[in-house]
């Protein structure tokens, strides 16, 4: 790739970060927990964004990072207030800010008006800051001193300029070596040095400045040109510039002369001296000495005392985890050879199997820990939702978030985005109430959103909950009614009510808002969670809140399973969702109504579905008595009772889409491949447990 | 003047990956030897080990800022007379003005183009 | 495929089927490649036609009975069918059909719409016809053949 093309993926890779950076301290600030540090971090992150942008000519993005940075660097010294309405400005900024850099980015446009409203408004912090982008990208652009402008007067056949350094353009590390070399490169010089202030060596003091020159320059170069060389040390010596005469043999520098001689106490000890000047290109003495010659290549060259870390092109990791994916087929396909070809369990070909397997297990390991990242950043982009939802329906909350380090496969990560938003938006939209209404109920008058994620035996678990008002079970069941979604006479428990919301088509908000109600309801919510091999439940407590938990694999690409045989199908089941697997007795088994039957287990009685049928592979029910039956367990803990012909295996399968190529089937969660080459389906248990639960309940559904 | 190049070593210190690289590409096609650093503690640290023959630095930097590095920079003997470039968006004077208080020799402003930020290093290289 | 608008003189390559004694075309620049059958995973709740998935090279490829979705008898299942996989927008599906017959190349602007006499089934799969020695053969619109998305359903 292009390196300057490159650094533009590592801009925007920053931009990120410092977004974050940005967003996560003026929250701080918000909430009166920054310290001094905070406001400074802030600045320089907007302040970095605004750098790299005009390095690649994002001028709208420069223009509003400046008058942004401006603004923060107000509150940086203490001229500006973190009131409420100057941090609602600020983060509203922020969020502007990020926009910018998507647009730069190609993925987004922002509206004239909305920026040039925050910038109106951020301007009106910051009395009126300069205006930066122009002259910046002006100077970006060319060089135009260097460039031959020619002399409104007739030209001049050179410059003589006259040139005493103080003792700070030393101090600075400047040297007049350099400047007469650059000087120069613009035509002949005829240098004169003036030593004639050198003190007697007991008086030397190695900082000071004793030398004056006077060169006479032979260029066509203009006057600024000329100055250009002295840009850096021009406050730090005494320097005229006057157009050399026809002449420059002159012997008497009389513009310069003047002052000179004020300076010099004997103007006869002025001793014209001859530069060599190829000479000026030797270091001066005192750098040259402390250099020391032999460098350490030990030390890294790169950032290595900050983070131990490698960027990779994450199409790379990618292609390493299919690549994973399809050894761990291979693997499967091999040793299933190995055992058709009959070789005793002993022999070695089994040892040097189970080694690769061994290894393959650990490969898979290392590349889903590669590919792991923390909620974080997904956590953070839902402060942004609060906010926006908050504005909006005028009510007030604080995001609270837990366990941001908690880490999950990226093709989880990326799809959890949506969901996640969604919930939080309902949370704030739905859950909260209105701070009069938190006031009359007693409570604080900002809400509380939480956010909180943690590993839970091999799956995350994601827990969005409010302090507001719970749900209303009285509405979402008149809503059912009025719905068609359950018969009038239903007797439902709680949780059941609360479940109903996670039904298609089911809505409550009285009036749709515009921010909760756009045409997603929580059963796009629940299917797209389902479709990640996760679940979703909700608890609610009237009056104190909700809360929507999530549990989700971690991890797309592979899962443990059982490998069964039900009606000449082999099917999996994954196998976090089983409890145990047993032969039913009889007695166990008992039949409830037409068509159904439920084993006592263990005095609970769980209802036996029979796979079989269930998916059409036959039509006629199977006995329970002549298969296996596994006990699995989905969503809130519910269980049902699997029926399957036999036991085939238990192992790691790759999970393979069926909606790349085909589209969502009912009752099967993804599809693998197994160790003949052949497709097997993945059973979805919750689908088949929440399916029991409601036949089980015959009145529950009016439309089964 | 090319072998002088080649054997040059350029740090630059300055918190954004961006600039960072931007520098890197530019210095390193010109033929210098660059060595990075992430911020004034850490261009410190770079600086000592790595002996650069000159330093670019940006102003606002977490840790140690490019005014608190330069200061730093200045008081060690070895580097008294090193050529210390800042890097600033701020064409402002105050902020120039406080970068050659601490010892800056002079300045890059960003946006900065290769070729103009190669003659600013040529101008105060040795 | 813009065949219509596609300009004077233009040539595309087809594939040619036989279906129940009729022969059909698919544009050669959806085909993908064309393999024998091997057994497939039956999958529930599934309209007929959908004859289950088999791997393809790692990929999940639903396999469709063309003879059935156009209205035909199914085909009969033996180990010469011939699966052609095509690419239908995104997605691959294998089309499993008795045999391919031939690979021809055909003037676009021979291409006539249906006959009205065709039934509806015909009308909804069969986007034109071309002659060909004597015979006539349909040309199959592919993106109706697979059956929507779930998401997808009017």
């Amino acid at each position: 790739m292009d390196p300057m093309e490159t650094i533009r993926q590592t801009f925007f890779q920053e931009c990120e970060e410092q977004l974050n950076e940005t967003e996560t301290g003026l929250l701080a600030l918000e909430i009166g927990e920054a310290d001094s540090e905070t406001v400074n971090a802030v600045f320089r992150a907007v302040h970095s964004i605004k750098g790299g942008a005009g390095a690649f000519k994002y001028e709208r993005l420069v223009r509003f990072a400046h008058v942004f940075e401006t603004a923060l660097d107000g509150l940086r010294n203490g001229a500006l207030e973190a009131s409420p309405a100057v941090m609602k400005t600020m983060l509203r900024s922020a969020d502007l800010l990020a926009d910018l850099v998507r647009e730069a980015r190609g993925d987004a446009t922002v509206e004239d008006e909305r920026l040039e409203t925050l910038r109106g408004a951020l301007a009106g912090l910051a009395e009126a800051p300069s205006e930066p982008a122009t002259q910046e990208a002006d100077a970006f652009a060319f060089q135009p001193l260097t460039l031959c402008l020619d002399d409104l007067g007739p030209p001049a056949p050179g410059w003589r300029i006259f040139f005493r350094p103080t003792a700070d353009l030393y101090r600075r590390g400047n040297e007049p070596a350099r400047i007469l070399r650059e000087l120069a490169e613009l035509g002949d010089l005829d240098v004169a040095c003036d030593a004639s202030a050198l003190p007697l060596l007991d008086a030397f003091d190695p900082g000071g400045a004793y030398l004056a020159w006077t060169i006479d320059l032979t260029t066509s170069a203009p006057r600024e040109r000329v100055e250009e060389a002295f840009d850096f040390v021009v406050d730090d010596c005494d320097l005229r510039i006057a157009p050399l005469a026809a002449a420059p043999e002159s012997e008497t520098p009389e513009s310069e002369t003047p002052e000179a001689e004020t300076q010099n106490a004997d103007p006869f000890a002025f001793t014209p001296l001859s530069i060599d000047l190829p000479a000026i290109d030797a270091p001066p003495a005192p750098e040259a000495s402390a250099r020391a010659p032999a460098r350490k290549p030990e030390i890294s060259r790169t950032e290595a005392p900050v983070s131990q870390t490698i960027r990779v092109d994450l199409e790379r990791v990618d292609r390493l985890a299919n690549l994973v994916g399809e050894l761990v087929i291979n693997q499967a396909m091999l040793s299933q050879s190995i055992v058709e070809a009959g070789l005793p369990r002993a022999s070695k070909a089994f040892d040097d199997l189970s080694a690769l397997e061994q290894l393959t297990r650990e490969i898979q390991d290392g590349i889903m820990a590669i590919r792991a990242q923390p909620v974080k950043p997904l956590f953070q982009r839902m402060t942004r939702i609060v906010r926006e939802v908050a504005d909006a329906t005028g009510k007030m909350v604080r995001l609270k978030t837990e366990g941001e380090a908690t880490e999950v496969d990226r093709t989880v990560f990326e799809k959890l985005a949506d969901p996640l938003t969604h919930l939080v938006r309902n949370a704030v939209d739905h859950g909260l109430e209105t701070p009069g209404d938190r006031a009359a109920a007693g409570k604080p008058e900002h809400g509380e959103v939480r956010l909180s994620a943690a590993h839970r035996s091999g799956r995350i678990v994601i827990d969005v909950s409010d302090d507001g008002k719970g749900i209303d079970r009285a509405r979402v069941k008149a809503k059912a009614i009025e719905q068609d979604l359950i018969a009038p006479d239903a007797q439902l428990s709680n949780a059941e009510i609360d479940n109903l919301l996670f039904l298609p088509g089911f809505s409550t908000a009285a009036a749709v808002s515009d921010i909760s109600g756009r045409g997603v309801g929580m059963d796009v919510v629940k299917s797209s969670i389902q479709s990640l091999g996760g679940r979703i439940s909700v608890s609610s407590r009237p009056g104190l809140g909700a809360t929507f938990s999530l549990s989700l694999p971690l991890t797309l690409a592979v899962l443990d399973g059982m490998v069964v045989k039900v009606a000449d199908q082999t099917l999996v089941t994954p196998l976090t969702t089983i409890v145990e697997t047993l032969r039913p007795k009889a007695k166990d088994v008992h039949r409830l109504g037409v068509d159904q039957r439920v084993l006592a287990d263990r005095g609970a009685f769980v209802p036996l579905i029979d796979i079989g049928r269930e998916m059409g592979f036959r039509f006629t029910p199977a006995d329970p008595q002549s298969g296996v039956v596994i006990i699995v367990e989905g969503d809130g803990g519910a269980r049902c009772a699997l029926m399957v012909d036999s036991i085939l295996d238990q192992r790691q399968v790759v999970i393979k889409s069926l909606e790349t190529n085909y589209q969502q089937v009912q009752g099967v969660a993804a599809a693998t491949i197994l160790g003949d080459g052949r497709v097997a389906l993945i059973l979805d248990v919750d689908r088949f447990v929440a399916g029991a639960a409601a036949c089980s309940q015959p009145p529950l559904a009016a439309v089964s | 003047m090319s072998m002088k190049t080649m054997s040059m070593t350029i740090l630059t210190v300055d918190d954004s990956r961006t600039m960072r690289d931007m520098l890197n590409l530019a210095l390193s096609e010109a033929g210098y030897q660059v060595v990075q650093a992430t911020d004034g503690a850490h261009g410190l640290e770079v600086l000592r080990a790595e002996k650069p023959d000159i330093v670019i630095t940006d102003i606002n930097m977490p840790r140690l800022d490019g005014f608190g590095f330069i200061e730093a920079v200045r008081q060690d003997p070895v580097f008294r007379r090193i050529p210390i470039l800042v890097l600033t968006t701020e064409s402002a004077p105050d902020k120039k003005e406080r970068a050659r208080q601490a010892g800056a020799t002079g300045w890059i402003v960003k946006p900065f183009n290769a070729e103009k930020l190669v003659s600013v290093v040529r101008r105060v290289a040795a | 495929m813009p065949i219509t608008d596609a300009s004077a003189g233009a040539s595309r390559e087809f594939i040619v089927l036989r279906l129940d004694a009729m022969d059909f075309a698919i544009d050669i620049m959806a085909v993908r490649e064309i393999r024998g059958w091997t057994p497939a995973t039956a999958l529930p709740h599934a309209p007929s036609f959908v004859r289950g998935v088999i791997n393809l090279r790692g990929a999940v490829l639903p396999i469709i009975d063309l003879a059935e979705r156009l209205g035909f008898a199914p085909i009969e299942l033996t180990a010469r069918r011939v699966v052609i996989v095509v690419q239908i927008g995104g997605r691959l599906v294998g089309l499993l059909v008795d045999a391919v017959s031939d690979i021809l190349s055909q003037p676009l602007e021979t291409i006539q719409p249906i006959p009205d006499v065709a039934s509806e089934a015909v009308k909804l799969y069969v986007q034109g016809v071309f002659a060909f020695d004597d015979r006539m053969i349909g040309l199959i619109r592919l993106d109706h053949l697979a059956p929507p998305a779930l998401g997808e359903a009017a």
